[in-house]
C-alpha cells in the first residue's frame, strides 16, 4: 500500500448527482402519467431537437441504460439469454443486448415493466445504432422510428455541404416529430436546448481538464457517475446546473490539493467503456497508488473540446461565450450539427491515427505514466482500431496494458486473469 | 465455358500485374462494393477488390482486435504479406466498421501513392443522400484527377458508365438462365463469374460474358439440379464451400451477396449530370444491411429473388462477428420462413470446416426430401 500524500474527501455533490440520475429515469418512466412524451435512442442522438416538443419530453438513451443493466449482473445475464433466444448473436453490442433483452423480458432495470417509448430518435455512426432501434421498434410492435445519418467523416472535412446533409435530415425530423406527436414545435425551446447542450458538454470538458493537476481531483471510476448526465440529458437545464456546481467544487479541490486518491503516485488512462460489473479493478489499482485520471472515452464521449492558444486541449468555447445570438431553427441546427461533429470521440470512426494522436495528447497533457486498453468485446464502435492505438503507444514509448473483456456481458470478463495482468503492469510502473 | 472466370479469380495477382504491363495503367485496390467503379474505369484505372485468401494467418493480430470479422483480417493479411504489392493506390467506400480497420491499417503500414476514404452515406433512405453523395463524388473525382494528372471528361465518364453498365447487364442475362428448371450453370460458376468481375478489366470481362451468353442457351449440365437454394449474407467467395454444397444434389440458383447480386443488380440510369446519375445508382442499389434502415428494403427484394428463381430453401451465412448481418438475420429468417422458404444458418470463418458443414448441410437438404418418404 502506497503512502498517503494528499488529503482526500468524497465529493459534496455526490448525492445530488445520484438523486438527479434516479429522478431522470423516473421522469421517463412516469412521463405518461403527467401527459408527457417518452422517446428512446442513442446517447449520441440529437437530444436537443425533440426538446422543441415541450418541457415534458423525456428520453431513455440506450447506452447508459445498457450500462445500468450491466451493473446488475444477474439481470444482464437474463437480458442476454432472452435476446439470444430470439436468434441474436452473443457477440453483438452488449448494451444493445441488455436493452433489447429488457424489452423482451418487459422489465425495467429500475423497477416495473419496460416503459415503451412513444417514438425512437437516434443517430447512426456505428453499425449498430440505427439497427438497434429498428429492432427495438419491431419488438415493441412498430414504434415510430427516425434515424439521422451522421457518418459524414472527420470534423476537419465537415464543410457546409456536409453540414447541410445533417441539418436537412434534422429539419425533416422536426416535421416528423410534429406529425407523430400531434404537437406544435417550439423553436425557442430548441434554441434554449442548443445553448444548454453546448454549455453542459463544454463544462464537462472543463471539469476533465482540471484533472491535469497533480494530484488529480477526480478518479475515473467517480467520473463515470458524473459524465452520465451528458449521456442522458445533455440538452437540459438540470445538466447545466449540475455541471456548473461540479466545476466549482472541483476547482476548490484543485486549489486545495484535495486528491481523489490520497496515495497518488502514478497516473494512468484507460480506453473504451469499462467492464461495468467489475469496477473494483480501479480500486485495486488505487491500492497501489495508481489513479486513472480519465480516458478519451470519459473525456469526450460527450465532452466538447478545442485546442487553445497555448496548443493544449481545453473546453470548447460555447456560442453564448462567442456572443452568438441564435434566432432561427436553421441556425440552431447548424450550430448544433457543427458542435456535435467536432466531438473527439467521433473522429476515430474514420481514422486510427487521429485517435492515437488524441490519446497521446492526453498522455502528455494529463501527465500520464501508462495506459490500460480495454479490448472491449461488447463495443465494436469504440474498440475500432484499438490494436493500432496500442502500436502507437508502443512506438511512443508509453507503457501500455491491453486487457480483454466486455463492458456489459460478464461471461466475457475474467477478473482474476485481469488482476494478474494488472499486477505485471504495476511492476512495470514501479509500484509493486 | 466458365473456366476463364475461374482462372482470373485464382490468378488474380498475375492478371493484374500483366494488365499493368499491357496497359501501362494504374491499379487501385478497393474495399467494399460501394466504390464507384465507373469513375475508375473512366480514369483508365483498374479497380481490384481486395479479398482474402482463405488461409490461416498470424500477421494481423497486432493490428486488428480478434472480435472483428475474419474477412477484414484476411484482407489485411494479404496486404501485409505483400500479395498486392503491384497496386498503386487503395480506397474504401464507407461501409461497415470492420473493413474500415483494414483500410486504416493498410494506409498506415503499406504505403501507397494514393489513398482515399469516400464518405459514402449510410442513410440511403433519406432523399438528402443523393446530393450528399453527388458532392462526395465530385470531391473524389477531383482527387483522382490530381492523382492521374489529367482531367476526367464527361466523355470519359460516359465510357466508364457504359462499360460498367454493360457488365451488369450481361451478368444479369447470365443470371436469367439460373431461373430455368435445369439451370445450365452452377452456383459455383456464377460465383466465379461475379467475383472475377471485381478484379479484372471490365471490357475483357464483358467479352468473356458475351462468349458465355452465345453458348449458354445450348448448354446442358450433366448433373441433377436437386434442391434449388439461395444463399444470403456477408461477403462470400468461399468457392470450396459452394463446390461441396453443389455436390450434394442441390444447386445455388441465386444469392444476396456483395460478391453476387448486390454488386451488379441495378444500373446507372443516364442523366445529364453524370455524377448525380452515378450517385443515384449507389444510393438505390440493393443495400448492405449496414445501410438498410429505418425501413427494411432488403427483405422484399430478397423475397422477390426467391420467387423469381423458384427457391426451395435459403442458406443464411455470415462472416463470424459480422454485426450488420447478425442484426438482420433473425428478422430475415422469420420473413423467409413465413413465406414458405426454410432457412439454415452457417457461420463462416477464414477457413471453413468443410466436413462439419457437409454433415450439417446434408441434414438441411434431407428435410426437403421428407415429403417424398411419406
Amino acid at each position: 500500500m502506497a503512502e498517503i500524500k494528499y488529503q482526500t474527501k468524497p465529493l459534496d455533490i455526490w448525492n445530488e448527482g445520484k438523486a438527479l440520475r434516479q429522478q431522470y429515469y423516473e421522469n421517463y418512466a412516469k412521463a405518461h402519467e403527467k401527459g408527457g412524451i417518452r422517446w428512446a435512442g442513442g446517447a449520441w442522438a440529437y437530444s436537443a431537437v425533440p426538446a422543441g416538443l415541450g418541457d415534458d419530453v423525456w428520453s431513455l438513451t440506450g447506452e447508459p441504460y445498457g450500462a445500468s443493466v450491466a451493473f446488475d449482473k444477474k439481470f444482464a445475464a437474463r437480458c442476454h439469454e432472452a435476446i439470444e433466444a430470439k436468434g441474436f448473436a452473443r457477440d453483438l453490442c452488449a448494451y444493445l443486448r441488455n436493452y433489447l433483452g429488457s424489452i423482451v423480458l418487459d422489465e425495467y432495470v429500475f423497477g416495473g415493466k419496460f416503459p415503451k417509448p412513444d417514438f425512437q430518435w437516434t443517430t447512426h455512426i456505428c453499425c449498430s445504432h440505427a439497427k438497434w432501434y429498428q429492432i427495438a421498434s419491431e419488438l415493441e410492435g412498430g414504434t415510430p422510428l427516425f434515424c439521422i445519418d451522421v457518418s459524414t467523416g472527420l470534423y476537419q472535412d465537415f464543410d457546409e455541404r456536409r453540414r447541410e446533409y445533417v441539418v436537412n435530415q434534422l429539419l425533416d425530423g422536426i416535421n416528423w416529430l410534429e406529425k407523430i406527436t400531434g404537437r406544435d414545435y417550439d423553436d425557442e425551446k430548441l434554441i434554449q436546448a442548443v445553448y444548454n447542450e453546448c454549455e453542459a458538454t463544454s463544462l464537462w470538458a472543463e471539469i476533465c481538464a482540471m484533472n491535469k493537476t497533480i494530484p488529480a481531483p477526480l478518479d475515473e471510476k467517480t467520473m463515470y457517475s458524473l459524465y452520465v448526465f451528458g449521456t442522458i440529458m445533455k440538452h437540459r437545464p438540470e445538466a447545466v446546473a449540475f455541471y456548473r456546481k461540479l466545476r466549482d467544487e472541483v476547482q476548490v479541490r484543485v486549489d486545495n490539493k484535495i486528491a481523489a486518491v490520497g496515495n497518488e503516485q502514478r497516473r494512468v488512462i484507460t480506453d473504451t467503456q469499462p467492464p461495468w460489473g467489475f469496477l473494483e479493478v480501479f480500486r485495486y489499482l488505487e491500492s497501489y497508488g495508481v489513479v486513472s485520471v480519465g480516458s478519451l472515452y470519459t473525456f469526450s464521449l460527450i465532452g466538447a473540446w478545442e485546442v487553445k492558444d497555448d496548443g493544449t486541449w481545453g473546453p470548447k468555447t460555447t456560442p453564448q461565450e462567442q456572443g452568438i445570438d441564435i434566432t432561427t431553427r436553421r441556425q440552431a441546427l447548424e450550430i448544433l450539427a457543427d458542435w456535435t461533429h467536432a466531438r473527439p470521440e467521433w473522429q476515430h470512426f474514420y481514422s486510427a491515427q487521429k485517435k492515437s494522436d488524441m490519446m497521446l495528447r492526453i498522455v502528455r497533457e494529463w501527465q500520464v505514466d501508462g495506459v490500460l486498453l480495454h479490448y472491449n468485446r461488447g463495443c465494436e464502435g469504440l474498440s475500432l482500431n484499438i490494436a493500432e492505438n496500442r502500436l502507437a503507444f508502443k512506438e511512443a514509448g508509453v507503457p501500455v496494458l491491453p486487457f480483454e473483456g466486455n463492458m456489459g456481458d460478464e461471461r466475457e470478463f475474467d477478473l482474476e486473469r485481469t488482476k494478474k495482468a494488472v499486477d505485471s503492469f504495476l511492476e512495470l510502473l514501479g509500484v509493486k | 465455358m466458365f473456366d476463364k472466370f475461374k482462372e482470373w479469380y485464382t490468378n488474380r495477382h498475375d492478371y493484374a500485374k500483366d494488365w499493368k504491363k499491357r496497359k501501362g495503367g494504374k491499379v487501385l485496390g478497393y474495399f467494399c462494393t460501394y466504390v464507384p467503379e465507373e469513375l475508375l474505369v473512366a480514369a483508365d484505372i483498374l479497380p481490384v477488390r481486395i479479398l482474402g485468401s482463405h488461409e490461416a494467418q498470424d500477421v494481423t493480430e497486432p493490428h486488428i482486435f480478434g472480435m472483428f470479422c475474419p474477412f477484414c483480417r484476411d484482407c489485411l493479411a494479404q496486404g501485409l504479406k505483400g500479395r498486392y504489392d503491384y497496386i498503386n493506390g487503395i480506397m474504401i467506400s464507407q461501409s461497415c466498421l470492420h473493413i474500415r480497420q483494414t483500410y486504416n491499417s493498410w494506409v498506415k503500414h503499406i504505403p501507397q501513392e494514393f489513398s482515399y476514404y469516400l464518405y459514402m452515406p449510410h442513410g440511403v433512405q433519406t432523399p438528402h443522400a443523393y446530393p450528399f453523395l453527388h458532392g462526395e463524388l465530385e470531391v473524389f473525382k477531383n482527387a483522382l484527377e490530381k492523382w492521374i494528372g489529367h482531367p476526367i471528361s464527361d466523355k470519359d465518364i460516359d465510357r466508364g458508365i457504359e462499360i460498367v453498365n454493360k457488365n451488369r447487364q450481361l451478368m444479369k442475362q447470365v443470371y436469367e438462365f439460373r431461373k430455368q428448371e435445369e439451370p445450365p450453370l452452377t452456383g459455383l460458376e456464377a460465383m466465379y463469374m461475379v467475383v472475377s468481375s471485381q478484379m479484372v478489366d471490365k471490357e475483357e470481362h464483358n467479352r468473356a460474358l458475351e462468349e458465355v451468353l452465345k453458348e449458354l442457351p445450348n448448354r446442358k449440365l450433366n448433373r441433377n439440379t436437386g434442391t434449388r437454394l439461395m444463399i444470403l449474407g456477408s461477403e462470400d467467395d468461399d468457392t470450396e464451400f459452394v463446390e461441396m454444397l453443389e455436390s450434394l444434389d442441390s444447386t445455388l440458383v441465386v444469392d444476396d451477396h456483395c460478391t453476387g447480386t448486390r454488386y451488379f443488380w441495378n444500373e446507372v440510369e443516364p442523366q445529364e449530370d453524370r455524377l448525380a446519375a452515378i450517385a443515384a445508382r449507389y444510393i438505390d442499389r440493393p443495400p448492405c444491411p449496414s445501410k438498410d434502415w429505418p425501413e427494411r428494403k432488403r427483405f422484399p427484394h430478397i423475397l422477390q429473388l426467391a420467387k423469381d428463381y423458384n427457391v426451395q430453401g435459403a442458406l443464411v451465412i455470415q462472416q463470424k462477428f459480422c454485426d450488420p448481418h447478425e442484426l438482420d438475420m433473425p428478422a430475415l429468417r422469420k420473413m423467409l420462413e413465413e413465406n414458405g422458404i426454410p432457412t439454415y444458418f452457417l457461420e463462416f470463418d477464414v477457413t471453413v470446416p468443410i466436413g462439419q458443414f457437409k454433415t450439417r448441410v446434408e441434414a438441411f437438404l434431407e428435410t426437403f426430401a421428407l415429403p417424398d418418404l411419406f
